[in-house]
């Protein structure tokens, strides 16, 4: 029983450790909080739904499309309300952000409805018996899934050119502007990898609870943000942490029976962090040149 | 405050106060004659507006409509002073509101019999029926605001997208305790999830007119003031501000609380217009509703604010066919007015008549240029102001661009 | 403007900057063996100063050699690794920026930053904010109070536009100010918060001849009418020997010449620092 508790805090955990390396990577780079972040979640939940239920395509072919369209639209985004501001003042394009989440949300809505719609499971994996525990194969493979990812993500920021140039642009952009790096195709890229990543949340999601709504990337996309602040934004292992703790104090919460307040408990949690280390808790600290 | 500079006696002051206005200088508006103007004004929006809905010209659905109008126009300014003048992103706005709505309404119904009145008698217009109302009003304002010294002190400490998920954490915060609170404390009070019922509607016409003209009244007087100043200050440079002994972490919570207070305050007057409250309808979105019409009326524009805030509140009622729409629009509009038009439609011109009335008296119209008095006193140097341009350009704040719009309004 | 100031250290005998006239007098501003380490760097080390009461002083070196950051350790913009400051005697240690203002030290900045937002008027008026006593309720209501402190503080902020030939652009938007005019009003600004020290970081940077002339007669006229002491960087080497009484001169974070303009100008350590060292072939 404990054991499955266990598993799933990780398996919440894991997607909004997901979520939040989006968030984080985006933050890094542009210095941006990407509201629109848990809406492409939602548009990806959306496509594999279309995929799987109203055209009845293959289950690998619904994961593809998935992930393919939320980086499009992760890019697109990107193109189009973002890259006009990259000057303006942050609050500007702060809003503008909202407007895009606004925008996917109540688009979604008025093209598909507002009723939640009921995913069929992509791939049943049935269940695995250890010590006595019945675990989920969908847990497994949603934790599998985000520690390889999250591995290959630290590699590529790590090892590659393209990391490089990521970590380059997010230190001082006009000085990487100034050493020959393509800055807007990195920024396009980083969005390319965090809406990747966001597809990949959304698929496991979509496993995990079977439904989606239009509504499902708010709360999803707030909590992983939270996540990303609370383990200290623009840090990989910062994001991952910080998404295994906001899972596990939910699932913990709930265990306790008192689920009707768990958001509150994670946005309790993310308060007394910041009071006590602004940063959170593997963030560098940001000082104003004077 | 003491003077301590030199000074010599004869020197003559280039503001002039009085009438007259002699060879050169400009005619100004005495102070007293300024308020009288406006005092004037509202009293004719307030009284003249009260009549009619006395004699029935204005008829009981547009007065509702009216009262919803004052509730958003109230959000607004009061959001526009931490958003437009402090230049902070704060995303709880709505939790102030619903505070304030649930702690004047529980506290009116609460204390109606006490005061022997009834749901109907409440709205009477009563000389106890009004005692209660300004009563529960500031205390469900004085509820916001302590909830606003509570959030703003970890807040505020904290930069802009940071603030802006606390404040958005604690909004969500006070939605679940809502929820969840009657079930915790074994008795009624907020109702839980299906809402409060029963809230007698107390708003009316008079009051919601006398209440958002005080609150303008009040926001306008704080903002030009040193407190005002002190607050515009960490917006344009935190960092300056400090320097010239701004007490920045005063100001901010200052700023925060204030609006917080007048949050409440529109969250009393809904709670009496609407009649029900419901912890849903105090969600993120309606954060992101206000902020829309902060943004759009252009950040630190109360004139802006005030239209805003008015044509968003009548549009969807007017246009009920196309209410699938209107999100939609909202979000793109949102978007195009930031990436066209940042500093908002008014930027940060703010409307006087007295300014109209000055521009009069010195015959000082847009036809006769000769006469603008500011464009002829900036020394014209082209090459000096592209620097300056360049400066102001690479200070990180809120409206660098706005600025040479309101100096041309 | 309330702030508690804490017990009053006892003078050390200071160097021998000072000049004569204030030589009887506790020096407003006393810096010893000042020092603050980033990480493993040592950006500034045992930089001491005393500063007469109406002293005119400036701090020269070539770029990085720490000479911002001692303004930022002096206006408690960072707290120091090492050493103390003393206003008038009275220590700095555990400071806010706005207490350090508060206790009488005013600056301006490299890279100008006024409130651009605000009219030249209200720029000096936010200065003047600290010893404004109205509440908050006297302002919003508009009770008497409000009146009597914004008319006092209308007269000074014009009193201080006149002094300095600003008064025409009162009403003009700091950020449409000329770059000359955006200088100026930064030190009108810093003296409107009533200093005892007046710190000028670069304060002739991206001027013409004409304006530096204009600057180096303010900057006395500030000595002299407000009876002030001023602390500046500069490049500006004709500006620093024309107007300075003392100088020290920084590299690398140590001072490594100090004295009059004349001593220090024939010091071959700053010869060295700012040239570099002559090779011997």
């Amino acid at each position: 029983m404990f054991l499955t508790q266990v598993l799933n805090g990780l398996q919440l955990g894991s997607i909004y450790a997901l979520v939040a390396l989006g968030y984080t990577m985006v933050y890094g780079i542009i210095l941006l909080l990407n509201f629109a972040h848990g809406d492409i979640i939602m548009f990806g939940s959306y496509v594999a739904w279309i995929a799987l239920v109203q055209l009845g395509l293959n289950p690998a072919i619904a994961v593809l499309l998935a992930i393919f369209g939320c980086v499009v639209l992760g890019v697109l985004i990107d193109k189009v309300a973002y890259a006009p501001l990259r000057e303006a003042p942050r609050l500007s394009i702060l809003i503008t952000a909202i407007g895009v989440s606004y925008l996917l949300e109540n688009g979604v809505q008025l093209l598909l409805g507002a009723d939640a719609k009921v995913v069929p499971s992509i791939i049943d994996l049935g269940t695995v018996q250890v010590f006595g525990s019945t675990l989920s194969g969908t847990a497994l493979l949603t934790v599998a899934v985000t520690i390889v990812a999250t591995v290959v993500l630290t590699l590529l920021v790590q090892k590659t050119r393209l990391g490089k140039a990521m970590r380059a642009v997010s230190e001082d952009m006009g000085a990487a502007r100034l050493m020959g790096v393509n800055v807007n195709s990195t920024i396009s890229f980083t969005f390319a990898v965090g809406s990747a990543l966001a597809g990949i949340a959304a698929i496991l999601y979509s496993m995990a609870y079977q439904q989606v709504s239009p509504t499902m990337g708010v709360m999803l996309g707030t909590k992983a943000f939270v996540a990303a602040v609370l383990g200290g934004i623009g840090s990989i292992p910062g994001a991952v942490i910080g998404g295994l703790i906001v899972g596990f104090s939910e699932v913990f919460v709930a265990a306790f029976g008192l689920s009707v307040w768990q958001d509150a408990v994670v946005f309790l949690l993310l308060i007394l962090v910041l009071v006590v280390k602004p940063t959170g808790l593997l963030g560098r600290p940001v000082t104003e040149k004077v | 405050m003491t003077k301590m500079y030199p000074r010599d006696n004869n020197h003559n002051p280039v503001i002039v106060t009085g009438f007259g206005g002699k060879d050169g200088q400009r005619r100004e508006l005495t102070m007293p004659a300024r308020y009288a103007i406006n005092a004037i004004l509202v009293a004719l929006f307030v009284f003249g507006g009260n009549f009619l809905v006395g004699e029935g010209l204005i008829s009981r659905y547009q007065t509702v409509v009216f009262e919803q109008i004052g509730v958003y126009v109230l959000m607004t300014v009061s959001l526009n002073i931490v958003t437009g003048y402090l230049g902070q992103l704060p995303l709880g706005h709505a939790g102030f509101m619903s505070i304030g709505g649930y702690a004047c309404a529980i506290f009116i119904i609460r204390m109606m019999p006490l005061f022997g009145l009834d749901a109907q008698s409440m709205a009477s217009g009563s000389t106890p029926a009004v005692i209660l109302f300004v009563v529960g009003l500031l205390f469900g304002g004085i509820c916001a605001a302590l909830m606003g010294v509570v959030i703003g002190i970890p807040a505020l400490r904290l930069r802009g997208d940071y603030l802006a998920i606390i404040t958005l954490g604690f909004a969500e915060i006070i939605r679940v305790v809502l929820v969840n609170i009657d079930s915790a404390l074994g008795f009624k009070l907020t109702g839980g999830a299906s809402g409060l019922t029963g809230i007698p509607a107390y708003t009316g016409y008079l009051n919601t007119a006398i209440v958002v003209s005080l609150a303008i009244f009040a926001i306008h007087t704080l903002m030009k003031s040193r407190h005002g100043r002190a607050i515009l200050a960490i917006r344009d440079n935190e960092i300056a501000a400090e320097a010239s002994g701004v007490n920045t972490t005063y100001y901010k919570t200052l700023a925060f609380v204030f609006s917080a207070f007048l949050a409440g305050i529109a969250g009393g007057l809904y709670a009496g217009c609407i009649g029900v409250m419901a912890p849903a309808k105090f969600g993120f979105m309606k954060s992101v509703e206000i902020l829309v019409m902060v943004v759009l009326g252009g950040m630190g524009s109360m004139f802006g604010s005030v239209v805003s805030a008015t044509v968003l509140t009548v549009l969807p009622e007017a246009l009920r066919a196309f209410a699938d729409y209107r999100m939609v629009a909202y979000a793109i509009v949102l978007i195009l007015v930031m990436i066209f038009r940042p500093e908002g439609l008014f930027g940060s011109y703010d409307f006087s008549l007295s300014r109209i009335i000055e521009r009069i008296m010195n015959k000082d119209f847009p036809w006769n240029k000769d006469d603008s008095d500011e464009q002829t006193d900036v020394p014209v140097n082209a090459k000096a102001d592209a620097q300056a341009n360049e400066q102001a350009d690479t200070q990180v704040d809120v409206q660098a661009e706005a600025s040479t719009d309101s100096k041309e309004a | 403007m309330a702030t508690k100031h804490t017990t009053k250290l006892i003078r050390q005998e200071s160097p021998n900057l000072i000049p004569e006239r204030d030589l009887g007098a506790i020096p407003v501003l006393q810096a010893e063996h000042l020092g603050i380490d980033f990480g493993g760097l040592t950006a500034v080390n045992d930089f001491n100063i005393a500063l007469g009461p109406t002293e005119i002083s400036g701090i020269i070196g070539p770029n990085g050699a720490g000479k911002t950051t001692v303004f930022n350790l002096l206006t408690c913009v960072y707290k120091p690794t090492r050493g103390t400051v003393m206003i008038d005697g009275y220590d700095l240690a555990g400071k806010s920026v706005v207490e350090a203002n508060h206790m009488g030290i005013a600056r301006t900045f490299q890279n100008i930053r006024l409130f651009n937002n605000m009219t030249v008027m209200e720029n000096i008026q936010v200065g003047q904010g600290s010893h404004m006593t109205s509440h908050f309720f006297e302002d919003v209501l508009r009770l008497p109070a409000h009146w009597k402190q914004e008319k006092e503080s209308a007269d000074n902020a014009h009193e201080l536009l006149r002094i300095f030939g600003m008064e025409n652009l009162a009403n003009t938007l700091a950020g449409n100010l000329p770059y000359g005019a955006q200088r100026k009003l930064e030190i009108l600004r810093a003296l409107a918060t009533q200093p005892k020290i007046l710190l000028l970081d670069e304060p002739a940077a991206g001027m013409n001849p004409a304006e530096t002339d204009e600057l180096m007669e303010n900057v006395l006229k500030i000595r002299d009418d407000f009876k002030i002491a001023v602390l500046l960087i500069e490049h500006d080497m004709k500006f620093v020997m024309g107007i300075c009484e003392g100088l020290a001169v920084l590299d690398h974070g140590n001072i490594i010449a100090k004295g009059t303009p004349e001593e220090v100008q024939n010091n071959p350590r700053v010869i060295e620092a700012y040239l570099g060292k002559q090779e011997v072939r």
